[in-house]
C-alpha cells in the first residue's frame, strides 16, 4: 500500500559510475533518517499524552500533587478505588446498553433505506438523499428544545436513556449515507441475477446483498457504537437529573468534580473510559479498515 | 391490448412506489418526527416566550432582539467560533496533511505509526479533554513541569483567556487521525506517473508538491475545510468540559456552570443554546440561536453537495 510513492525515482545517470551511485545511497539513507526521526517525533506527540495520563493514574495521592512524572510506588489500587465509586459501574451497564442496543437498532433500520437510496429508481431520489447529508451535517443543539419539550413534557422519558434509543430505530443519517456509499459498489449484476432466480426485494436484500456488505454494516456498527460511547451532550439533556441513568462520558466529569484535586484518581478514570474504544478498536480494525478501504472501491 | 398494457404498467408502477415507501418507512418517520417537526417547532419557539412551565406566548422580534442585543455570551461564541474556523480547522488540515504526507513516506514499522497516529482520534471526547485538562494543568502538569525545566516560560493555557483557544487547538491537532486517514488514501491516489513525469523534467520537492501533488488532492482538502467548519458549529464538550474542570467548579446536586471559563474565551453556540434553553430556561431565545446555527451549518453543508463529483455520487 505505501510502496507505491516510496520508490525513489532513479533518474538515469549519464555514467553508470560508483561514484554517483554511492552518492545516491547515501542521499536516500540520509532521507531514510530524516523520515523517520520526524515520524518518531511525531509519535511521541501522540503517544506521550496517554503515557503521562497512565503514568498519574498509578501515583499515590499525595505524588499526584507534585510534579513528579513517574510514580514512586505503582498505587495499583487506584483503579480498585475508581469501581468501587458509587455509580461508576451503573454507568459502564448504561454506556454498554446505551451503545450496544443504539448501534443494533441504528444497523437494522439504516439497511432497508440505504439499499433503496442506492438501488431503487424513483423520483425524489436526490432530493431524499441531500436530505439526508442535511440531517448528518445538523447540529444536535438546532433542534433540541422541541425534543426535550417532546421527550420530557409529553412522554415523560426526561432521566432515561429512551429519548436516545428510540430515535436510532428511525435510521441515523450518517449510517444510512456510509451504507449507501458501499451498496453502490454492489453490481447490479447480482441483483438482476437474484430477480431472475425469483428473489422479491426484500429477499435479495437478506439473501444476496446482506452478506457482501458484510464490511459496510461492521464499519458503520463499529462507528455507530463509539457514537454512543462518546456522546456527552444527550446524556446530559436527557439523563442528568436522574445519576441512575448516567452514561460513563457524562459521569466522568462528575467523578473529576467528586475528586477534585485527587489527579490520580481521575485520570484512572479516565484511562477506563479510554481502554474499552481503544480495544474495541484493535479487535476489529481489519473490519474497520476493510470497511473503509471497500467504500473507495468503485463497483 | 393496449388498454392491458397499461393498466399493468400503472399497476407495476404503483407496486414499486408501494416497495420504494416501505423501503424508505424507517427514515420517512425518522424525518417527519425527528427533523422536519422540531425544525418548524423551533422556528416557532423562537417567536414565542416560553420558561416551560407558563404556556407558550407570542412575543414578536423580542427573542431576536435580545439574542443580538442584550444576551451576553452571544457575540462572544460568534467570535470565538470565527477563531476556531480561522485557526484551528486551517491548522488541523495542514497538520493532518503533514502526518499524511509523512505516512506515505515511512518505510519501516508502517503500520505500527499508522496506529499510534490514528489512536488519539478514537479517545471519547469528555476522556481526552480531562487528559488535557490534567496534562496543561499549570499547577501540577507534565507539560509546564517540562516547559519550565527546559527554561521556557509555560502558560497557564486553559486558565488564560488567551491560551484557552490554543489549548483546545492542540487537543483538536492531537485527534487528528480522521484526517491522516483520508489524505494518506488521496495521496497515495495521485497517479505515479506524474511524478516520474516531474521528476524526470528536474523539478525540485516543492515544485512536484505544489504542480503534482496539491491539484491532485485539492478536492479532499476542500472537504477537509467543509467537514471542519460544520465540525466546529457543533463543538461542545471540549470547550465545556476544559472550561469546567478548569475553573475547578466542584459538581453536585444545584451547582449550575455558566460555560465560557476563562473570561468568556471558550463560548460556542451549541453551549449558548444548551445556556439559554436549560440554565436559564428561556426556550424561546434558545430556539434562536439555534436557528443561528442551523443557517450556519447548512449554509457550508451546501457547499459540500454542490461540489462538482460532490458527496451525491450519480446513482445508477
Amino acid at each position: 500500500m505505501t510502496q507505491v510513492l516510496d520508490k525513489p525515482v532513479r533518474t538515469a545517470p549519464a555514467a553508470p559510475d560508483g561514484a554517483a551511485e554511492r552518492t545516491a545511497r547515501r542521499k536516500a539513507l540520509l532521507e531514510w533518517v530524516a523520515i523517520h526521526s520526524l515520524g518518531v517525533a511525531a509519535a511521541l506527540f501522540f503517544v506521550l499524552p496517554f503515557v503521562f495520563v497512565f503514568l498519574t493514574s498509578l501515583m499515590s495521592d499525595t505524588q499526584a500533587l507534585s510534579r513528579d512524572l513517574i510514580p514512586h510506588t505503582w498505587e495499583w489500587g487506584n483503579y480498585r478505588k475508581v469501581f468501587d465509586t458509587p455509580g461508576f459501574l451503573t454507568w459502564w451497564k448504561n454506556t454498554l446498553f446505551y451503545a450496544g442496543l443504539g448501534t443494533v437498532l441504528t444497523v437494522v433500520s439504516s439497511i432497508p433505506v440505504a439499499y433503496a437510496l442506492a438501488k431503487f429508481r424513483f423520483r425524489g431520489r436526490n432530493l431524499a438523499m441531500m436530505l439526508v447529508i442535511s440531517m448528518m451535517m445538523l447540529p444536535p443543539q438546532v433542534i433540541i428544545i422541541p425534543m426535550y419539550l417532546f421527550w420530557a413534557k409529553q412522554l415523560d422519558l426526561s432521566g432515561t436513556l429512551w429519548p436516545l434509543i428510540i430515535p436510532m430505530a428511525f435510521g441515523d443519517a450518517f449510517s444510512i449515507f456510509l451504507l449507501r456509499q458501499f451498496l453502490m459498489t454492489i453490481p447490479n449484476e447480482y441483483l438482476d441475477a437474484a430477480r431472475v432466480d425469483g428473489c422479491g426485494d426484500l429477499r435479495t436484500l437478506l439473501k444476496v446483498v446482506l452478506p457482501m456488505a458484510r464490511p459496510g454494516i461492521a464499519a458503520v456498527a463499529l462507528f455507530q457504537f463509539f457514537y454512543a460511547w462518546n456522546d456527552y451532550f444527550g446524556p446530559q439533556i436527557y439523563a442528568s437529573e436522574n445519576a441512575g441513568a448516567w452514561t460513563l462520558s457524562y459521569g466522568l466529569e462528575s467523578f473529576k468534580g467528586m475528586h477534585h484535586t485527587d489527579w490520580n484518581l481521575t485520570m484512572a478514570a479516565t484511562v477506563l473510559v479510554m481502554a474499552p474504544v481503544i480495544l474495541v478498536f484493535f479487535f476489529a480494525q481489519k473490519a474497520f479498515v476493510e470497511g473503509v478501504t471497500l467504500t473507495g472501491v468503485k463497483g | 391490448m393496449a388498454a392491458t398494457t397499461a393498466y399493468t404498467l400503472r399497476a407495476k408502477r404503483r407496486k414499486a412506489a408501494f416497495r420504494t415507501a416501505a423501503f424508505l418507512s424507517p427514515w420517512l418517520i425518522g424525518f417527519a418526527v425527528f427533523f422536519a417537526y422540531p425544525l418548524i417547532s423551533t422556528i416557532y419557539f423562537s417567536f414565542m416566550h416560553y420558561d416551560g412551565f407558563r404556556p407558550p406566548e407570542f412575543s414578536g422580534a423580542k427573542n431576536w432582539l435580545y439574542v443580538f442585543k442584550d444576551y451576553p455570551y452571544f457575540w462572544p461564541a460568534m467570535r470565538n467560533t470565527l477563531w476556531l474556523v480561522v485557526v484551528m480547522v486551517s491548522l488541523r488540515v495542514l497538520f493532518g496533511l503533514g502526518i499524511g504526507m509523512l505516512i506515505t513516506k515511512i518505510k519501516t514499522g508502517t503500520g505500527v505509526f499508522r496506529t499510534l497516529f490514528y489512536l488519539p482520534y478514537l479517545a471519547p471526547p469528555v476522556a481526552a479533554t480531562m487528559a488535557f485538562a490534567f496534562l496543561l494543568n499549570p499547577g501540577t502538569g507534565p507539560v509546564n513541569s517540562i516547559l519550565e525545566g527546559i527554561g521556557i516560560p509555560a502558560p497557564a493555557w486553559f486558565n488564560d483567556p488567551n491560551w484557552s483557544k490554543p489549548a483546545l487547538t492542540l487537543l483538536a491537532l492531537w485527534g487528528v487521525g480522521d484526517l491522516m486517514v483520508i489524505f494518506m488514501a488521496a495521496l497515495l491516489d495521485v497517479p505515479k506517473e506524474q511524478y516520474e513525469a516531474a521528476a524526470l523534467d528536474g523539478t525540485s520537492a516543492w515544485q512536484r508538491f505544489r504542480y503534482v501533488t496539491l491539484p491532485n488532492i485539492s478536492p479532499i482538502v476542500m472537504f477537509a475545510v467543509v467537514t471542519g467548519v460544520i465540525q466546529t458549529m457543533q463543538y461542545y464538550a471540549q470547550p465545556l468540559i476544559a472550561g469546567k474542570v478548569a475553573s475547578g467548579v466542584i459538581q453536585g446536586a444545584g451547582t449550575n456552570f455558566e460555560p465560557g471559563y476563562p473570561e468568556n474565551s471558550t463560548w460556542t453556540l451549541p453551549q449558548v443554546v444548551y445556556n439559554l434553553g436549560f440554565q436559564r430556561f428561556d426556550y424561546g431565545s434558545a430556539c434562536v440561536v439555534a436557528l443561528v446555527l442551523f443557517a450556519l451549518s447548512m449554509a457550508f453543508t451546501a457547499l459540500l453537495m454542490r461540489r462538482r463529483g460532490g458527496l451525491i455520487q450519480a446513482g445508477d
